[in-house]
């Protein structure tokens, strides 16, 4: 019967390379990938430097390459070998790695530690596990700073600032790319949060966001890479622009530069890791071990020491501290504090994954004419 | 015979032509050897990912891998008969997408498909979470409760043996499962038939003539199927989304179903590929056209730019003593030996509006504070960036070029009477030429495919079609434009370089000497 001829083929094939398969040991290389910079220091300060003190047989290897971590994995993916073991990306690129196959669908509660009072994981988690693949690390958010010294006596205290040029002449930089510019823009043309997504999903609310831009089109330097805006805020180029709020933490905190916070309408996203799909048993123990350490409730809280991003698990947060090095209070200058979240926007993942190819494109067109 | 007709013998005995050619072919053999490594480089860094990249351009074969007999099913569909497809093609795709989630595919062809049509990234996500939980259970229910063999996989690989052409859906939909159980590492005999199983069976039975099987277990089996409560996948699937009983999504995968697309190609053109033929695309999504013709412009500007600039400088270098000319020469290699990404930053330094030059004319009272120029981020920026990047690869050609033209000639055009002008014009620049030429096929050439200069000092309106397939490539993962993209890219340069072949002829092209 072929029935029995496969399964004796397949019990042959099962022998054959069995003894080399069981083994459950845990590599002693791992190679994180991450975004560089300090984001990447704190990471390595609060997860990676306590983790080798507890195996000093371990040797941790950063990939500063997260940025274009999707493309290399699918190219790693393509040619059969993957040398990276832990990949921290943004929540939208672990959607994208997780359907295409290329990252591992993992079950959180398993991997994950759960919080000290006993809490499971996925509930610690709660919903900002937004895909099967990914294991969340940090909440940060897209906001805005502006120059304290070119505002007068009126510093912005709300989002559609940024539209008015009356009030607030100068450049503005915005990101190169539709997420979160249209949505701004819809908001500050009048169309309550709740709908937003439904108005941007017609050809209408497309037209009404891009002629919401039109207005200050020639006022807006566009940006691709995080640095960007704090960089054209320190120089005076622009008077009001938008970044990550950790890189705006460290213009306001670590380099007195006369820029200040702007927290309305801020745009939360979250960052955390995937691991890669296809690793040998060694490596995926290691990494499944890595992880368990490095996402558990008191290393995340650990990371705010060093950044002001919020930690995924809510167990975390009444652990944050003090910053390691200036000393001051972390906690007000997280994106999840009260104060700071009163006017929140929460990116829409699902939305985007479907429409990001086709408003993409019909933005660069935009942005060309 | 005679000494003339008998062929020439060596000292060994054998023909001169024989072993002259034997001597001529091992020389042969040696010389492929010794550029053997070269070649094998060459084909393995160049040919092969060019090839690739080509292949890629019109591959699309993802369709076909993952939903099969739904691509087979579809080819049946007039979507001018019925608005949507029929249960045959409910019912393939229903057994394609439990194998797709199986192996984690069905994602990845809804992003694919997502390209064509938005919208389709999340249906397939959202029913590949809800495929395996269909009301077909009822069916492999019924059949169970009718004779516990058909629990037994033993049973199903019987059938899929003896009656392969009376239950073609069910030995098809087994052959998939029993491959699907055995690359997860389960054992077959062990497992549970699946629900998608019985799916297949009751479509078998449901379309073969009544009393058609001899086999007792199937003929039992048609009787009662007959009484069973059909469930219709079409409303199962439009239950999960109403999408999947609009027209136009089955009609976007029966137009990407082929395994070869010119999709992509119509896509950098700003064309589309649609179930009614090609069409353009809406006057909102048009960029390509546009990018293509700016990259070229631009590029010529950038080029004309360099010939401006650089000639001088060359000139200066061939025609000044040698101390001198030699710390001119450091003082062109020096900023060519900087990394590319310091220089672009450096002019960003300088040319924003609270930069160094804007500074300078406002101190200067040249330029009013409030009307500093805006340099960049805009066409001005990339283009003196890139002039400045690029002036190397005009000046060294041209300096080589114009060190070989003899001193002589100049001063003949002299004696014979010509002023500084025409000795230069008429003497001077004709032999340069050469050195023009070459210069600027490397400049226009390496400007064509710049991609990090453009991007950074570019703005919205200084970048080129690099950018777009540096975006397809890193971030939309759309492999297929970007290699669409980059092809018709290589393709306009083998043109332009053959015009130019034609029109200067490329032996005028020197590098030196």
């Amino acid at each position: 019967m072929k029935l029995k001829k496969t399964v004796l083929a397949a019990a042959a094939l099962t022998l054959a390379v069995g003894p080399t398969a069981v083994s459950a040991q845990l590599a002693d290389d791992i190679t994180l990938v991450s975004w560089g910079g300090a984001y990447q220091k704190s990471q390595h300060r609060a997860y990676v430097e306590p983790y080798i003190a507890d195996n000093p047989e371990v040797t941790a290897v950063w990939d500063e390459s997260s940025y274009e971590a999707v493309a290399k994995l699918r190219a790693m993916n393509e040619a059969g070998n993957v040398t990276w073991d832990l990949v921290d990306v943004v929540a939208s690129d672990a959607i994208r790695l997780c359907d295409e196959g290329l990252a591992m669908e993992i079950d959180h509660d398993e991997l994950l530690a759960p919080a000290p009072d006993g809490t499971t994981a996925s509930e610690d988690f709660g919903n900002l596990i937004v895909s099967d693949c990914f294991i969340p690390q940090i909440v940060y958010s897209t906001t805005f700073g502006y120059r304290t010294d070119m505002v007068g006596s009126t510093p912005p205290t709300d989002v559609c600032a940024v539209f008015d040029l009356e009030m607030y002449p100068g450049k503005r930089s915005l990101e190169k790319r539709p997420i979160n510019n249209m949505e701004w823009a819809l908001i500050c043309d009048g169309v309550p949060k709740a709908d937003v997504y439904d108005v941007l999903e017609t050809d209408e609310g497309q037209a009404r966001a891009f002629a919401k831009l039109d207005t200050i089109k020639d006022d807006v330097i566009w940006w691709s890479a995080g640095a960007d805006t704090p960089q054209l805020l320190a120089d005076g180029e622009v008077v009001i622009g938008s970044t990550y709020n950790g890189r705006l933490f460290s213009v306001i905190e670590e380099q007195n530069q006369p820029v200040g916070m702007l927290w309305d309408a801020q745009v939360f996203d979250l960052d955390g890791w995937i691991i890669p799909a296809g690793l040998s048993e060694d490596r995926l123990a290691r990494a499944k071990d890595f992880v368990r350490f490095a996402t558990d409730t008191q290393r995340l809280a650990d990371q705010a020491k060093y950044i002001s991003y919020g930690p995924a698990r809510m167990s975390s947060a009444p652990l944050v501290g003090m910053h390691a090095d200036l000393g001051i209070d972390m906690a007000p200058h997280m994106p999840t504090d009260p104060e700071n979240a009163k006017n929140t926007f929460l990116y829409n993942y699902e939305w985007w994954a479907d429409y990001r190819d086709d408003l993409d494109a019909k933005f660069q067109a935009w942005l060309a004419q | 015979m005679t000494a003339t007709d008998s062929p020439v013998l060596t000292a060994d005995g054998t023909p001169l032509k024989a072993s002259l050619r034997r001597a001529l072919r091992r020389e042969k053999a040696r010389a492929f050897l010794l550029v053997s490594p070269l070649l094998l480089f060459v084909l393995m860094t160049f040919i092969a990912p060019i090839a690739d990249m080509l292949f890629r351009s019109v591959e699309n074969g993802i369709v076909h891998d993952t939903i099969p007999r739904t691509v087979q099913a579809l080819r049946n569909w007039d979507p001018g008969e019925s608005e949507v497809p029929g249960d045959d093609v409910f019912e393939a795709f229903y057994t394609d997408m439990v194998f797709a989630v199986e192996r984690k595919s069905h994602t990845r062809l809804g992003s694919r498909l997502n390209y064509e049509r938005t919208g389709l990234a999340s249906l397939f996500r959202k029913s590949g979470r809800r495929v395996g939980t269909f009301d077909t259970k009822d069916y492999a229910d019924a059949f169970n409760m009718l004779d516990p063999a058909w629990n037994d996989p033993a049973t199903w690989d019987m059938l899929a043996e003896s009656e392969a052409a009376s239950l073609p859906h069910t030995a098809s939909a087994y052959a998939t499962w029993l491959g699907v159980v055995l690359a997860d590492g389960g054992d077959p005999l062990e497992e549970e038939p699946w629900d998608v199983l019985y799916a297949a069976l009751y479509s078998d039975l449901m379309q073969a003539p009544a009393g058609g099987f001899e086999n007792p277990l199937l003929d039992d089996a048609q009787s009662a199927a007959t009484g069973f409560e059909p469930v219709s996948l079409r409303e199962q699937f439009g239950a999960i989304d109403e999408d999947w009983l609009d027209p136009q999504v089955w009609r976007t995968i029966q137009t990407y179903a082929a395994r070869y697309t010119p999709g992509y190609f119509l896509n950098s053109v700003d064309l589309k590929l649609t179930a009614d033929g090609v069409q353009y695309r809406d006057e909102g999504d048009r960029i390509y056209i546009l990018l293509f013709g700016r990259t070229l412009y631009m590029s010529l500007v950038i080029t004309i730019s360099c010939i401006l600039l650089g000639y001088p400088v060359a000139f200066l270098l061939a025609n000044l003593p040698l101390r001198t000319a030699n710390i001119l020469m450091i003082l062109v290699l020096l900023p060519f030996w900087t990394s590319l990404l310091v220089r672009t930053s450096s002019w960003k330094v300088l040319l924003q509006q609270q930069g160094v030059i804007n500074d300078i004319l406002v101190a200067l009272r040249i330029v009013d504070d409030a009307s500093r120029l805006v340099l960049i981020n805009n066409q001005t920026g990339t283009i003196i960036a890139m002039t400045h990047i690029l002036l190397p690869f005009m000046i060294l050609p041209l300096y080589s070029v114009m060190k070989t033209i003899p001193p002589a000639y100049v001063r003949a055009a002299k004696s014979l009477g010509a002023t500084d002008w025409t000795a230069f014009w008429r003497v001077y620049f004709p032999n340069s030429v050469p050195g023009i030429g070459a210069g600027s096929v490397l400049v226009f050439i390496l400007a064509i495919g710049y991609y990090i200069t453009p991007e950074l000092v570019g703005g919205t309106r200084g970048v080129f079609i690099s950018n777009r397939i540096a975006y397809h490539i890193s971030s939309s993962l759309n492999w297929g434009l970007a290699a669409a993209l980059g092809t018709i890219l290589l393709f306009a340069v083998l043109i332009l370089y053959w015009t130019y072949d034609k029109i200067v002829g490329i032996d005028n092209v020197k590098l030196g000497g």
